[in-house]
């Protein structure tokens, strides 16, 4: 392993995380508070610990899977620390434990919270809080790739670790300009939506902060509300950009390259439209009775469902209050999750269709045992080692889910709780239900806990395996 | 510039690697993911799987925008297909390789007719380097400019040699013959040596001169390996030997091919009526004793298998002072090679990417001081460029010592019409000139690009 290009990714992340910080430090001295020196210390901690590491450019440059995997996952730790500093020193109510999965929760797009109140916490803050979700949606190492001004074959690694979706594939020939297209396009969907919200009268700053929090697919709000007070005409326009940046983000690619045809026919965003029509149907007629008319029921069950599959984790009505067949079929949608390549969460539209693919082969396998086939996604054959790799996730997801729920379990919280803190956080979508639900939040857990849930989150975020490997001895041993 | 590599084999892959090099946006296309998968991962490019002569493929890679094709697949068919789709689909510049000496010899029609750009043939490449370095028996490697009016010359400098603790201002005056040292590799390093530079045994140089100058240098350096060859043996009957065997043809040289492969001999014996064709184990040690491995000149160990090669030239090594040629695809464990000392190494992949890169460069650069020929020295290391002087270059009219050049750039020839011209400081640049350059930058484009 070699450890000094390691440390050499982790500093640029958290250089780069100092000049990220810059932001809220700015839009807190504009607001004039006084906690905008926590923001700005933390600014600096982060560059000075940032420089240390990456001040001199190791001479072996090299470095392959390993290496790229362990900095991504020591680098979403680390930033996560740094980030949580202000928290921690601005929010007199809360501890380190609760500032650290605050920021996690930030940075994974999850958007759990522990605060039980946020109105009165200073904007400077808030924005940060926000922010992080925009920063994590994307990944920063994917910024930091845009930015470097050398990225050789090998970072294709650091991309790979850091992207969500089971095959990870460049746009364009170079991993450079793959990563500055991406922040491209989600700078300018960014800009859109805070043009959009401003028009129907958000003030510029909330318009920003719920912005992070769609395009990011995290979901802090700055209402102890949530979203239930915004007007309908907002929930819709949130709605329509927490959908936009569910999907896979190379279809957005192909409309630029002005490639119609093929962004239409993309099998895994249209199988994402397709559950998600589903599900608001289903669940608007279950609902329509607790509503004043089908149009209002299907209006919330739009927003509830793209907010859940999105893993964003808005809420326009309290979904905890739902007829039990709407909650459980949230609760389904919550792990199918986004598509890849797209900054949500969740096991992913085209892990489902792959496995659901498997399945059908498998099964007509009985009835013709000399049968071959070869399975398609996207009108390509999917490559075995894709296959497998889908498959060893869904074993790993299983488990990783079954311990976790277990270890949150020792805090004796009811059955429901318990189950969807681990589903919420894990898919990083945020509430869960019952005490947790979208009028609960997190606080009332024991430290232990929250660190499992905080491991949750980083391994759902960076599709588990890195948070794993950080775990193995044999990442760790020196290559002889 | 955008460029679509199709087949990911030896030589697309050294293209791609080389040109990735360079700064381009590189795509490459082949039928297998896995080879894909791990050149990707290598190299920044883009790897797209399918038949590269499917205009859909062809697309999905960007035909539309692509600025160059090159067609590398081992079907020569295939690649006149791609290209002509391209050049359909996308109207770039095509280049595609054609081995088949039967098209090879119709590839000026073919070129023009089908409007490539460019036709590369890395076997004869090879075979016209090794044609050169059998004039040279003293020569690691032989790179010709100007059209062959002047030669880069590599060659060590032997234990005992006049040349050993010689100062290079002295060379003139001592060995009567006037050469220019370009670049000198002593142990790991690369140097452009100055004027009060000496040269030690062990060292490798490259040197630059007209033709003659070059014979007379050897002789008068005293290298101790025979100076003409007038027979050689290639081991190895594949495309290479065929067309070394060609070239020297019109020479008085003998060539004798041993072939494993009795159908391939009776091919070779038809198309080459002159040439002694032995069926045989190349690697019978008996059968190399008997052809006459210690008595011949020079040997070309030309087999497919480089291991082979290396064993064979080991054996020779031993067993003669023939002049030593060993053809060399993989280039992974270059180092290794060139300490083996076993005479000239011959990489036709090599070869062929040096012609495209400078192909590229020249493309990149329409309206200047073009690339002509490019050869990389000393394993990549340095350059030696030639560059076609505009009229409108800054270069021009000033005596060179007048010119503020970067550092470690060598202006090592101009060439006036007929007159080589091997330049000091007051030697001046002018329109229509060709100048020869070597350089440590990577990456000049033009001319212009050896001033400050």
């Amino acid at each position: 392993m070699n450890r000094k290009i390691v440390a050499y990714f982790v500093g640029s992340v958290l250089r780069i995380e100092a000049l990220l910080m810059i932001v809220p430090t700015i839009v807190s001295l504009l607001y004039r508070e006084k906690e905008w020196i926590y923001l700005a210390g933390a600014t600096v901690a982060s560059f000075l610990f940032g420089y240390l590491l990456s001040f001199r450019k190791p001479r072996n440059m090299t470095f392959y899977t390993r290496e790229g995997i362990t900095s991504v996952a020591l680098g979403w730790i680390l930033m996560s620390v740094f980030g949580a500093i202000p928290l921690w020193h601005g929010v007199s109510s809360i501890g380190f434990t609760d500032a650290l999965f605050e920021t996690i929760s930030g940075f994974t797009t999850t958007g759990a919270s522990i605060l039980t109140e946020v109105e009165s916490i200073p904007k400077g803050l808030l924005f940060w809080r926000s922010f992080t979700h925009w920063v994590g949606g994307m990944g920063i190492l994917v910024f930091v790739l845009a930015l470097l001004p050398e990225a050789s074959g090998d970072s294709i690694y650091l991309m790979r670790a850091e992207s969500p979706g089971p095959s990870v594939g460049k746009l364009v020939p170079k991993v450079k300009s793959t990563a500055k297209i991406l922040y491209e396009i989600y700078i300018a969907i960014t800009f859109i939506e805070i043009v959009a919200l401003m028009i129907t009268g958000m003030s510029l700053y909330e318009a920003s902060v719920i912005t992070f929090g769609t395009v990011g697919t995290g979901g802090f709000a700055i209402r102890n509300s949530g979203c239930f007070e915004y007007t309908h005409v907002q929930q819709i326009i949130i709605t329509f950009f927490m959908i936009v940046c569910g999907a896979n983000f190379n279809v957005y690619f192909l409309f630029v390259a002005k490639k119609f045809k093929e962004a239409f026919k993309s099998e895994e965003v249209l199988s994402y439209l397709a559950i998600y029509a589903f599900a608001v149907i289903a669940i608007a007629i279950n609902i329509s009775n607790a509503f004043s008319s089908f149009g209002e029921a299907l209006h919330h069950s739009l927003f509830n469902v793209a907010s859940v599959m999105t893993t964003t984790g808005f809420a326009s009505a309290d979904f905890n209050t739902w007829p039990g067949f709407s909650r459980t079929l949230l609760l389904v949608v919550m792990f199918i999750g986004g598509c890849a390549g797209s900054t949500a969460g969740g096991i992913k539209v085209s892990r489902i269709v792959i496995g659901f693919k498997t399945i059908r082969k498998e099964l007509e396998h009985f009835v013709h045992p000399r049968s071959v086939k070869i399975l398609k996604f996207e009108g390509k054959p999917i490559e075995h080692a894709v296959l497998r790799g889908v498959n060893v996730y869904f074993l790993t997801y299983i488990t990783i889910f079954a311990v976790s729920v277990l270890l949150v379990a020792f805090d004796g919280k009811d059955f429901t709780t318990t189950i969807t803190s681990v589903i919420a956080t894990f898919n990083n979508i945020g509430p869960g239900l019952d005490m947790v639900g979208p009028c609960g939040n997190y606080s009332q857990f024991s430290p232990f806990a929250k660190y499992v849930l905080m491991f949750d989150m980083l391994a759902g975020r960076l599709e588990l395996f890195p948070m794993l490997l950080l775990f193995m001895p044999i990442t760790w041993r020196r290559q002889r | 510039m955008k460029i679509i590599i199709v087949g990911c084999g030896k030589v697309g892959a050294t293209l791609a690697e080389h040109l990735d090099q360079e700064g381009h946006d590189i795509t490459i296309i082949d039928r297998h993911w896995d080879k894909l998968k791990y050149l990707s991962d290598r190299i920044d490019v883009l790897g797209i799987e399918g038949n590269g002569a499917s205009v859909t493929t062809q697309r999905e890679a960007g035909v539309q925008n692509a600025d160059i094709l090159i067609a590398t697949t081992n079907s020569d068919e295939l690649n006149l297909l791609c290209c002509l789709i391209a050049k359909k689909a996308g109207n770039c510049q095509t280049i595609a390789r054609i081995r088949d000496p039967e098209y090879y010899s119709e590839m000026r029609y073919l070129r023009d007719e089908l409007n490539l750009s460019l036709v590369i043939n890395p076997e004869q490449a090879a075979a016209a380097e090794i044609a050169r370095i059998i004039k040279f028996p003293s020569a690691m490697k032989v790179d010709s400019f100007a059209r062959g009016r002047v030669e880069l010359i590599k060659m060590n400098i032997p234990e005992g040699s006049k040349l050993d603790g010689m100062k290079l201002t002295e060379i003139e005056a001592k060995l009567h013959c006037k050469v220019l040292i370009c670049t000198v590799e002593r142990g790991e390093d690369l140097l452009i040596p100055h004027g009060a530079f000496a040269l030690q045994a062990g060292d490798i140089v490259s040197f630059m001169a007209p033709h003659a100058v070059a014979l007379s240098f050897f002789k008068a350096s005293g290298a101790n390996v025979t100076n003409t060859v007038k027979s050689i043996i290639l081991i190895g009957g594949g495309m290479i030997s065929y067309y070394v065997a060609k070239k020297l043809e019109e020479t008085k040289i003998s060539v004798k091919i041993i072939e494993q492969d009795f159908a391939k001999c009776q091919k070779l014996s038809e198309m080459l009526p002159q040439a002694v064709i032995i069926n045989g184990d190349g690697t019978d040690k008996q059968l190399l004793d008997e052809e006459g491995v210690g008595v011949v000149d020079a040997i070309g160990n030309f087999t497919g298998i480089d291991e082979e090669n290396i064993l064979l030239s080991l054996y020779e090594k031993e067993m003669s002072k023939a002049k030593l040629l060993t053809k060399i695809n993989r280039i992974t464990f270059e180092e290794v090679i060139a300490g083996l000392n076993i005479g000239s190494i011959i990489n036709p992949n090599s070869i062929t990417s040096d012609n495209i890169v400078s192909f590229v460069r020249a493309l990149n650069n329409s309206r200047g001081s073009n690339v002509e020929t490019l050869y990389k020295i000393a394993q990549g290391r340095a350059e030696a460029l030639e560059f076609f002087v505009r009229d409108d270059s800054k270069v021009i009219g000033k005596p060179l010592m007048e010119l503020s050049l970067k550092p470690n750039i060598l202006i090592a020839c101009i060439t006036k019409g007929n007159r080589v011209i091997i330049p000091n400081g007051q030697s001046v640049i002018e329109k229509g000139d060709s100048v020869v350059v070597v350089s440590v930058e990577r990456g000049l484009n033009d001319l212009e690009d050896i001033l400050v």
